[in-house]
């Protein structure tokens, strides 16, 4: 019984407890000849609610923890012998896993019977053969200890899926029948439904502080992980980044770390002015009729997804910013570079600054602007010398929101800014970025516990904590300034 | 005068003339005035020409990938070949595989020359059955498998012509790049003219983009949407089952129940924070716990979904408290006093009122995240799916792609081709973008009330 038919049964349970629960309540009531407290619904719901919240959080809690704990179980019976000089601990459970799949694949197929494969054994049939029949590829052949680590990891999850299956549904019965058999007449239905729906609707909003943690404990983890395999010191403050496949490699933040900032730098060069001044002019000079066909049309550009940029980098101003400026000014002949990704994220960033900026200019009261015309001051001047400072913090604010923005976008530098990671101030050369190497190490055929791929998650940890940084910075800016004119 | 230049020279300036005329000093003024606003409405023309520009280069490039250069052909279905026994036995004919069937291409195709008489000049019998498509077997296999009473007879079957031919049809390929290209001849492209002025090759709408799986490197003719498009619809179906009423849930005890302490404090700067978290981090969080923890698959719209669910959460929490927001108070307030419970309340009026508002959002949220590429990188959809997911809900666990990133793995190979189908392939979600906010600003026109 896999998870969803569980679940399935448990949703039809619930439904049986609503009907059950309604019944007894009116048959109840009329035996006694009382009022019911609450509308009959509500005692239904009760039990409808008895019945599968308890079971849900159940199954939810013995699907997170199973893994674990099977996995700590099997690890601690595969003696050290089996596992090959210079390998890890992990990379033979990893094998285990995949053999149990395969197993289950030979068994699910019709090729063994389960009898069969509690007598089989590693070093007498050919497992390996056995496997790849069904398309499950091993490196090398098994080692009977592995074997039987397989064998018995895939026995103790059976019975561990049994037990779950009987624990939960347990859990639905009886808490289900617990709630029915409390159903009277007098009892407040509808204030046990009720406290019952507000702890789930509580429930639900702790998912943001559960999203939060997951981000924050799967970067941290894999990332104390890595320095314990890659020093830190070198992570941080080496100036070279080069990758190898079979280890020793050179994984240094800093050209990377330079990449993220040149085109950031280049992104806001074009997203700031041109921003502020679309947002300048739609405030103070447009017209209702172009205020009302440019604004929208310019809040498009937010809507488009990054990919489109990304093509767009990729095809149309790569190549002209190659043919047309590199080139003939002999500054690069490549056509990903930090001028295309720049130029084409500035593109991006520009609807981003102008509404932010938009809503400030908006906010600044009327009367400093009235102010100012009644001496004298132009319109221009009146923008430059009295709105540009009153509205100065929520400007820097949504730059920084820019910023940040810049900083973790991922499919412009990776299809625009190129792959080569270097220190270099020619806008028109190839550079790279956290989020282009995030990418081409966890895409990669590397093995997962190498530095080569949880260096991805130190590089993760670093633009979480940049962007994070940013964010807060500018959310207490504008809030602070916000507070100014209210 | 003479003494009063003494003076400075903005009093010179002010005393020199008449009020009617301006000074050079207010002049100067009005010219800085103009320039800032010459400058603002180049900045506003710059945004709408960078939307034009991206709009145009992707449908330039686009556009020609939802037409497809076929060959139509009668194929002889030789029974000798396809089903030695004769018993149409579909088990028999599946162990037949695309190196019988190209022949019989290859073969019609040599006939049609024959017949009609067309010159082929310096072309080798390989470079003239270079013209078709390497997938064109494979689909010949298929339409047979999909009917064997069709063997011993001939079919009149529209062969896909290779990549290259089709681009001479959409100008990609000229004559003169055909010399430099190792895998056409400008001799190909002439007996392709030829074919056309026979009437037998003719361009038209390509329904294959749209459902056809991906294909290889070699064959961009039949790449298609098809598994693509599927992938995101699994993955957007899950994302609106999670998100909608989880995220529906936690705006109304935020917005209606929580008390203003520090937990409640701690869940609000919490979802304004992962709002802004890049979405990589997030793919990041779904490889790490949704497939090397939970064992989930890759590659499987499951993960991408919940990825993408957690990521919407935000979206439509924000969008759903301002819709709840904006109920006015008085409805809450005539609830609660004819006798409804606060839970009542809201499920009976409030929250019904919100609900354009809170539909708006959650298409919103939606679009945002069909257009999603980064995370999904990261959990392994990127790879090479030829296959069909099956249907919910197993299928949410076999592989899929998905439209974006699709177009990333299309501008990967080698193919200039390739690159003409990305684009196409971003018209598609640029279509269904369109279709999504166009639905989300008629519910907001159509029933959203202004108290």
């Amino acid at each position: 019984m896999t998870p969803s038919i569980l679940a399935l049964i448990v949703l039809a349970l619930m439904v049986v407890g609503y009907i059950l629960g309604r019944q007894r309540a009116l048959s109840l009531a009329k035996r006694d000849g009382v009022r019911l407290h609450s509308l009959p619904g509500y005692y239904g719901q009760s039990v409808a609610l008895f019945t599968a919240v308890p079971a849900f959080v159940l199954l939810g809690v013995w699907l997170f923890l199973q893994p674990v704990l099977i996995e700590n179980q099997i690890s601690a019976t595969i003696p050290d012998s089996a596992i090959p000089e210079g390998g890890a601990r992990s990379l033979v459970m990893a094998d285990v896993r995949r053999i149990a799949d395969g197993l289950d694949l030979v068994v699910e197929q019709g090729n063994i019977s389960e009898d069969d494969l509690a007598v089989m054994r590693a070093d007498i049939s050919n497992v390996r053969s056995r496997l790849a029949e069904v398309g499950v590829a091993l490196g090398s052949n098994v080692q009977p200890a592995v074997f039987e680590a397989a064998k018995s990891y895939r026995s103790i999850g059976k019975t561990a899926s049994f037990w779950r299956n009987i624990a939960v549904l347990a859990a639905a019965l009886g808490s289900g029948f617990l709630a029915w058999s409390r159903v009277r007449p007098a009892m407040r239905a509808r204030n046990v439904s009720e406290t019952f729906i507000r702890a789930l609707l509580m429930a639900s909003s702790f998912i943001a502080i559960l999203t939060t943690f997951g981000i924050v404990a799967s970067l941290l983890f894999e990332t104390i992980h890595f320095f314990r395999i890659y020093p830190a010191k070198d992570f941080f403050f080496s100036t070279i980044w080069n990758p190898q496949f079979r280890g020793g490699s050179d994984l240094g933040i800093l050209p990377l770390l330079w990449g993220t900032f040149y085109v950031s730098l280049v992104a806001l060069l074009l997203a700031v002015p041109v921003g502020l001044m679309i947002a300048i002019y739609l405030a103070e000079y447009a017209g209702k009729s172009l205020r009302s066909f440019a604004k929208p049309a310019i809040e498009i550009l937010a809507g488009i997804p990054t990919i489109v940029y990304g093509l767009f980098a990729l095809i149309t101003v790569g190549p002209f910013l190659r043919d047309w400026i590199a080139q003939p000014l002999g500054l690069g002949d490549s056509s990903s570079s930090v001028m295309t990704a720049g130029l084409v994220m500035g593109i991006m960033l520009i609807p981003f600054v102008s509404s932010l900026s938009d809503d400030i200019i908006n906010a600044v009261p009327q009367s400093m602007r009235d102010g100012s015309y009644g001496l004298g001051a132009t319109q221009s001047e009146t923008i430059k010398k009295v709105i540009m400072p009153a509205a100065l913090p929520g400007i820097v604010g949504a730059i920084l929101l820019a910023a940040s923005r810049a900083i973790g976008e991922t499919m412009i530098v990776v299809m625009g800014a190129g792959a080569a990671a270097r220190l270099d101030v020619n806008p028109f050369e190839a550079m790279t970025t956290v989020t282009v190497k995030i990418v081409s190490q966890l895409t990669g055929d590397t093995e997962f516990a190498s530095p080569e791929t949880l260096v991805a998650f130190a590089l993760g940890l670093t633009l979480f904590v940049f962007t994070l940084g940013l964010n807060v910075l500018a959310l207490y800016i504008v809030r602070k300034y916000r507070e100014q004119y209210e | 005068m003479t003494d009063m230049t003494t003076a400075s020279p903005a009093a010179v300036a002010r005393n020199a003339g008449s009020l009617l005329e301006h000074g050079d000093r207010t002049r100067n003024r009005h010219a800085s005035e103009r320039r800032f606003r010459i400058l603002g409405l180049i900045a506003v023309g710059f945004g709408i020409l960078a939307l034009v520009g991206l709009l145009t280069s992707i449908l330039v490039n686009g556009v020609s990938s939802f037409r497809q250069t076929y060959v139509t052909l009668d194929v002889q279905l030789d029974e000798a070949k396809l089903d030695k026994t004769g018993n149409r036995n579909t088990e028999e004919l599946r162990k037949v595989t695309t190196f019988v069937y190209a022949p019989l291409i290859e073969k019609a195709l040599a006939q049609f020359i024959e017949e009609r008489g067309i010159a082929v000049e310096g072309l080798t019998k390989k470079d003239v059955s270079g013209i078709i498509s390497k997938e064109a077997p494979a689909s010949l296999r298929s339409v047979v498998l999909a009917d064997p009473s069709k063997i011993g007879g001939t079919v009149s079957f529209d062969v896909l012509t290779d990549g290259r031919i089709d681009g001479y049809y959409k100008g990609r390929v000229t004559m003169a790049s055909a010399e430099l290209d190792r895998n056409v001849s400008p001799a190909q492209l002439k007996l392709a003219d030829a074919l056309k002025d026979a009437g037998a090759l003719n361009t038209r709408f390509n329904w294959d983009f749209l459902t056809a799986p991906d294909a290889s490197d070699t064959r961009p003719e039949a790449a298609g949407l098809g598994v693509a498009i599927l992938g995101s619809a699994y993955m957007m179906l899950i994302v609106l089952a999670l998100s909608l009423p989880i995220g529906v849930a936690a705006s109304i005890y935020l917005e209606e129940f929580a008390p203003s302490n520090r937990i409640t404090d701690t869940i609000e700067v919490n979802i304004a924070n992962l709002a802004a978290v890049p979405s990589i981090v997030f793919g990041i969080l779904g490889l790490a716990v949704f497939i090397n923890y939970a064992g989930l698959p890759q590659s499987a719209p499951v993960v991408g979904g919940l990825v993408l669910m957690l990521m919407t959460l935000p979206t439509i929490i924000i969008a759903t408290r301002a819709a709840l927001k904006a109920v006015p108070p008085s409805i809450r307030e005539a609830a609660l006093g004819i006798g409804a419970s606060k839970m009542q309340t809201i499920f009976h009026h409030v929250l019904p009122l919100a609900a354009p508002g809170i539909l708006t959002g959650t298409i919103i949220g939606l679009a945002q995240a069909l257009g999603e590429t980064a995370p999904l990188l990261l959990i392994g959809m990127v790879a090479f799916v030829r296959e069909y997911p099956s249907a919910p809900p197993e299928g949410f666990f076999d592989p899929a792609s998905a439209l974006p990133v699709q177009v990333y793995n299309w501008t990967q190979r080698g193919d200039p081709a390739f690159v003409e189908r990305a684009s196409g392939a971003i018209i598609v979600l640029l279509i269904f973008l369109v279709i999504m906010n166009g639905l989300a600003i008629l519910l907001r026109r159509r029933f959203e009330r202004r108290w």
